[in-house]
């Protein structure tokens, strides 16, 4: 009878343990540079800086490149996100509903983006792009960006449309409703959370992306995260990269609180397939 | 109101011919059953006349009009499906005005009839539920209140309450039947469940193989089974296989005079349909168990010639287990080649089911049908 309760206590102070130990591992780093970014003057050997205050940040945001690279980032996620949307979104409806000749292989070959190391892959197109004059061009990253979200796109929508039950469809065709309106009306709304859970993940991801980036659009192309690598190799101030970095957890910030608000977390759960 | 045609209809899938060469025709506000085993097609003959399948060959016709090629939103029926498909994004009063809305009505109108559809079906007050905090029950009746408020010509219904409990499915049955019969709504009935045939149809199409056994009102069905299939699928039905010769057919150590030619034949014997008297020592067959449901006793009996056979005897009859009993079959039905070719009912019965076949079923009623435990 005593066992089962202390047991119980006791598995609950692992619990807390393994909470503050993780805790400590992803705040700490998160604080530190959130604290940077409002420091003035930090000198070793003190816990805590000598002045805050929001110098840098004026002249973070008064810099031409941090305002052409959030440009070029932002820009960059949503026309990557947006094609990736209009390519991507009808292809899975027809890999979730329709049966064609090398439907499955062609399914699969989504995956081989992600069978073998990116990197390698990305130094083959880059060799590629280097004969076609296409390095450092915004619409090269572009491409190569689209290429890398077609995973999320096509895959999560698919198991989406599957989810869809026909037999739903088929009521409402039998209450009147046309093919398109049957679209519409009944399988959209079922599907939209993990749809939305795909654009995303699509947009977030393109926007933090750097290999492609780096490896594609530089030196033309800068992009936020790319802006921000430079800062903290080559610039002396460790402030510019903390502000940076406070920056870029902006849009990531706003679209979870978005994904939040319209689609709660256990639609965003089951689109994913948790 | 209205009348279906079916002629020659087939459904071909690949090598299987899921409908073989079906011709039925339902009359005005008739509520015919479609019965059978799993896979005997009776579900693709329904999805076919409301335009989900596609014949591979042969027609179909309401009220005269060709509707074989047309695309189920432009049918005039309503289709009720076993997993009710409900639209889970909507709210109970939008699942019900759908249809309505499709076909431009105006908004306080669609109230009206979506209200009185809600009320039709027992859920008045349910609109604002969503459709997932509703029981199985409820769910159904919504299912079947869509596809009234839109007034279908012709209702179908795909073993609506398979997935119900045996009560529910008791008590919504009988709110179709009250339904069917107030709108006088033309209806087709899928099951798989013979006591749900026998308490809604005017008349049941037992199906098998793709194909139709006999089409019958159902007292007709359960007194003079067409084949030795229908024979064994309707009710309880004793079937012995033995032989003819001149004249007496003796099967399971029963004997029954026949006027048939010698050969193989099956003897078909309701478990009411005999006659018990007391066997005294080693004579006449054993009882090797008695079942008392109130009602009646079942008796298992264990025939001479080790013939299991199932018999029922009026309640308080006295039978024991272990007892010995002489059997007298009262009526019969004898089946050679699977087709019926002798029966023993009086003509009072019903004994001529082909004409009976082509009667205008709305004059049937399934309340003559009352089993008799003699």
């Amino acid at each position: 009878m005593n066992i089962a309760p202390r047991f119980g206590i006791r598995l609950d102070w692992v619990g807390i343990v393994i909470v503050i130990l993780l805790s400590i591992v992803i705040l700490a780093p998160m604080i530190n540079v959130a604290i940077w970014a409002f420091t003035e003057v930090w000198r070793y050997p003190s816990v805590i800086p000598q002045k805050f205050g929001l110098r840098f940040w004026g002249e973070v945001l008064g810099r031409g490149d941090v305002h052409l690279a959030m440009t070029t980032s932002l820009s960059l996620a949503a026309i990557v996100t947006a094609l990736s949307a209009l390519i991507c979104l009808p292809a899975s409806y027809a890999f979730a509903r329709m049966d064609f000749p090398g439907r499955n292989l062609f399914f699969m070959s989504f995956l081989t983006v992600y069978a073998f190391p990116k990197f390698g892959l990305y130094i083959t197109i880059a060799t590629i792009f280097l004969g076609l004059g296409m390095i450092g061009s915004f619409w090269g990253v572009v491409l190569i960006q689209l290429v890398s979200t077609l995973m999320f796109m096509v895959w999560i929508p698919v198991s989406a449309f599957q989810n869809v039950d026909r037999r739903q469809e088929e009521a409402a065709r039998d209450a009147g409703a046309a093919p398109l309106r049957v679209f519409w009306s009944i399988t959209l709304p079922q599907v939209l959370p993990a749809v939305s859970a795909a654009v995303l993940l699509t947009f977030v991801n393109t926007f933090y992306e750097t290999e492609v980036a780096w490896l594609i659009g530089a030196p033309e192309v800068r992009t936020v995260p790319l802006l921000m690598v430079r800062f903290i190799n080559s610039e002396l101030v460790v402030q510019y990269g903390a502000v940076l970095s406070l920056m870029l957890w902006v849009p990531s910030f706003l679209l979870l609180i978005l994904a939040r608000r319209f689609l709660g977390g256990q639609a965003l759960g089951r689109a994913l397939g948790a | 109101m209205a009348t279906l045609e079916i002629n020659k209809l087939s459904r071909i899938f690949g090598e299987t011919r899921a409908v073989d060469d079906l011709t039925l025709s339902v009359g005005n506000g008739e509520l015919i059953c479609l019965l059978g085993p799993s896979g005997s097609g009776k579900s693709t003959v329904l999805r076919m006349m409301g335009g989900f399948e596609q014949p591979s060959a042969g027609s179909i016709h309401i009220d005269g009009n060709d509707v074989t090629r047309l695309a189920p939103e432009r049918r005039p029926t309503g289709m009720v499906f076993q997993s009710h498909a409900l639209w889970t994004h909507m709210d109970v009063f939008a699942n019900v005005a759908f249809g309505l809305k499709l076909r431009r009505i105006a908004k306080d109108e669609i109230r009206r009839r979506v209200e009185a559809a809600l009320v039709t079906v027992g859920l008045e007050g349910y609109g604002e539920r969503r459709t997932t905090q509703l029981s199985g029950g409820q769910q159904q009746r919504v299912a079947l209140a869509r596809s009234l408020v839109l007034e279908p010509k012709i209702l179908l219904l795909d073993e609506p309450f398979a997935s119900l409990d045996q009560h529910l499915r008791e008590r919504l049955r009988e709110e179709v039947r009250d339904i069917q019969q107030r709108a006088g709504i033309t209806m087709v009935f899928v099951t798989h469940g013979q006591d749900e045939a026998l308490a809604l149809a005017d008349r049941i199409a037992v199906m098998r193989n793709g194909k139709l056994e006999q089409v019958s009102r159902p007292d007709v069905l359960y007194r003079q089974p067409q084949t030795e299939f229908v024979a064994g699928f309707i009710g309880q039905m004793n079937l012995l296989r033995g032989i003819v010769r001149s004249g007496v057919l003796s099967a399971g150590g029963i004997e029954v005079e026949v006027a048939l030619q010698d050969g193989p034949a099956t003897l078909g014997i309701r478990p009411e349909d005999f006659s018990l008297a007391p066997s005294i020592g080693a004579s006449g067959n054993a009882i090797t168990r008695v079942t008392d449901f109130g009602s009646h006793l079942a008796i298992d009996i264990e025939t001479a010639l080790r013939e299991r056979l199932k018999v029922t005897a009026q309640a308080g009859s006295g039978w024991m287990t272990s007892g010995r009993v002489k059997l007298l079959p009262l009526r019969f039905t004898v089946y050679r080649e699977g087709q019926l070719c002798f029966s023993s009912f009086p003509k009072q019965r019903g004994s001529l089911p082909s004409e009976l076949r082509t009667l205008a079923a709305s004059a049937a009623s399934t309340d003559t049908f009352i089993l008799d435990h003699t």
